[in-house]
């Protein structure tokens, strides 16, 4: 186990660079997922955290050791494949071996170390089976049997659910999280679903565009969104987003799309009359008295809760409600944001005032 | 009315006898069979029993044979000449398959890697494949004459030998040349072949192989070899069969000489059976080589059935 930086690494492809910049602190045992939308460069960092990529510039150390030029197999890390990747051609056991077995351990400890891998994976009866006679979530397992075995610095997922079924993925999500608990290896997880980077990081890195947008803890991220990209991508359903002025004159309000007035807590005086957008998450939403008028347009109950689609100032916002109102499309209800649970961002930057 | 109607009658009884066959799925299925079946018939078991039964004869061209049952086999068994030709067959065909194979399996190597040019490159080690067999056997004629030979020239400009070699008028000279002109025929074929196979290798296999340890060499002994030996084994049964039985560059750069020592079972059958007449041994000769084709297949068969990874699940 160690610790792994990442600073100032920038990737270039030709002349277009696709990070511009990244550094990333990662502490020894911490889990970090790198979330972010598809070509964000989070997969990029992650293979050339693995050596699969040449850096272009910045470095990457593991441990005390700067990694730039050291081959893969150098870097003691073990990798989790989107596809698996694992060996066609051997069992099981073989494929977990593997690498034990190029590094000329002894068959006796090779059995060793397998075969407590497959215990803690519970794939103990499947060590003399063949990939394809494997279904989606047992390969997985392999694939990461195959990484515990070589009990490595450092463990990379490259999005390991992606290729498995919606309840499939909540269970493995849980498994890796586990085992991560049991192991304690530093662990960097790439995924594009922020709901497996809300659950299973320690830390989560959001990326978009070749830059990190924020770090921290998942709740941090929640709670406090430094821009208005986080604040949309973190959570689900999405924030919602209205444009419209900062008003304060004795008390602070928004006044947002077709004058519609929203609550806010506090704002600076100065910021009269400044364009924002206001961001308020869905389940934050209250039905009060003095809420905004807002037209429902879609009900969906879930069964625990209902997600309200209305329109508020002609624009369409999203409401989710736990407790069990009666609601038909085209009723007229009035929807209150919690003033002190609103987030404010600049129009022109995206970020948070 | 009465007169009209029982032609009709009849008519609609006709056509309906004839529908109805049509709409049995039997009657339909073997209709749509017979035209591969007269085709297979027709130029293959024909020609094969045919062939078959020239064997057991002592036809001449332009007569009527009669059946000697083994009599040809038994001469055959006597001749020096027949013996000779079925050690030059094996002897090319096993040479020119495993160099043809090694170069083929390195060319296909080399072509999987980024390489500039690749494309051209690609199409240059096609090339061989594309020019009809005889232009590049005379060509390999020219390359292998006595007095006007190119590789001779090159080699005594060079001061590297004094005399011109005689590549087709000795006979080992002139067996290795010919594998050579074979190996040239036949190594795009096992390249382009394998590459078709290499790449179906997911490269993520060979990142997980990289981070696990494997060097260059592991990864080729440990990934690469084992997922490319069905098509190895397609390969190598087609190289073979085709090799076996070559008669084209033999008969225009050698002719199966000199002296016989070129002669492969092929060659010499068609001089028998052709040049000299004697159909029935000829035939008798080309029948020899099916117990060797039969046992290549029966090899590359068993080779080729799944392997246990290769089965089962679903994917």
């Amino acid at each position: 186990m160690s610790s792994v930086q990442i600073r100032d690494v920038r990737k270039s492809f030709g002349n277009f660079e696709v990070l511009h910049g990244v550094s990333i602190p990662i502490e020894d045992g911490q889990f970090v997922v790198l979330v972010g939308p598809s070509g964000c460069g989070k997969s990029t960092l992650l293979r050339m955290l693995a050596g699969l990529e040449n850096i272009t510039s910045g470095t990457i150390s593991i441990g005390d050791r700067v990694v730039n030029n050291v081959q893969p197999k150098e870097r003691d890390i073990a990798m989790v494949f989107q596809n698996y990747a694992l060996y066609p051609h051997m069992t099981v056991g073989e494929n977990m071996g593997f690498s034990l077995k190029l590094r000329n351990a002894g068959s006796d400890e090779i059995n060793k170390r397998v075969k407590r891998a497959a215990e803690i994976l519970a794939l103990s009866p499947l060590l003399d089976r063949y990939p394809r006679q494997l279904s989606g979530g047992q390969r997985q397992r392999v694939a990461m049997g195959r990484a515990i075995v070589r009990d490595p610095q450092v463990f990379l997922f490259d999005e390991p659910l992606s290729n498995l079924d919606a309840k499939l993925r909540v269970a493995m999500r849980t498994e890796i999280k586990e085992l991560h608990q049991r192991l304690k290896t530093t662990t960097v997880y790439v995924t594009h679903d922020q709901i497996e980077a809300m659950t299973m990081a320690d830390k989560i890195v959001v990326m978009h565009d070749g830059i990190v947008e924020q770090m921290g803890t998942p709740l941090e991220l929640y709670d406090k969104p430094e821009n208005q990209f986080v604040a949309g991508f973190i959570g689900s359903p999405a924030m919602n987003f209205l444009k419209g002025h900062v008003r304060v004159n004795g008390v602070a309000t928004f006044e947002g799309p077709n004058g519609v007035k929203l609550p806010l807590a506090t704002a600076p005086t100065a910021s009269d009359g400044r364009p924002a957008v206001y961001g308020v998450r869905p389940e934050h939403f209250t039905i009060a008295d003095d809420g905004a008028e807002a037209e429902i347009v879609v009900v969906e109950p879930t069964g625990s809760e209902t997600q309200v689609f209305a329109k508020v100032g002609g624009e369409q916002v999203v409401a989710i409600f736990r407790e069990r109102h009666q609601f038909n499309p085209g009723d007229k209800i009035r929807l209150k944001p919690d003033p002190s649970l609103v987030h404010l961002f600049d129009e022109a930057t995206g970020k948070r005032m | 009315m009465a007169v009209m109607a029982e032609p009709i009658a009849a008519q609609i009884k006709r056509s309906s006898l004839w529908s109805r066959a049509f709409e049995s799925r039997n009657f339909l299925g073997a209709m749509f069979m017979v035209p591969a079946i007269a085709i297979l018939i027709l130029f293959l078991a024909y020609p094969l029993l045919l062939g078959l039964w020239l064997g057991m004869t002592d036809t001449k061209i332009g007569g009527v044979g009669r059946y000697i049952g083994f009599g040809n086999f038994v001469s055959l068994a006597k001749d020096s000449v027949f013996w000779l030709s079925v050690f030059n067959t094996i002897f090319y065909t096993v040479a020119a398959s495993i160099i043809k194979f090694a170069i083929g399996l390195y060319l296909a190597l080399l072509l999987n890697e980024r390489l500039p040019f690749k494309s051209i490159v690609r199409a240059i080690v096609l090339l061989p494949f594309v020019v009809p067999t005889v232009l590049s056997a005379i060509a390999f004629w020219w390359i292998y004459d006595s007095q006007f030979s190119i590789i001779s020239w090159v080699l005594i400009k060079a001061g590297l030998i004094t005399h011109y070699i005689d590549f087709l008028g000795d006979p080992w000279n002139a067996r290795w040349s010919v594998v050579v002109a074979n190996i040239w025929r036949g190594v795009p074929f096992v390249a382009i072949t394998l590459l078709a196979g290499l790449q179906t290798i997911s490269p993520s296999l060979y990142e997980a192989a990289n981070l696990d340890g494997a060097t260059n060499l592991q990864r080729f002994r440990h990934i690469t070899l084992p997922m490319l030996s069905p098509i190895i084994a397609v390969v190598m049964t087609f190289s073979v069969l085709m090799t076996f039985t070559d008669f084209q560059l033999i008969y225009t750069i050698t002719r199966g000489g000199p002296i016989n020592s070129t002669h492969l079972m092929a060659t010499l059958s068609f001089q028998r059976a052709i040049t000299g007449g004697n159909l029935g041994e000829g035939a008798a000769i080309s029948n020899a080589m099916i117990p060797f084709l039969v046992a290549a297949i029966l090899l590359s068969f068993f080779g080729l059935q799944r392997s246990r990874w290769q089965q089962g699940g679903r994917d």
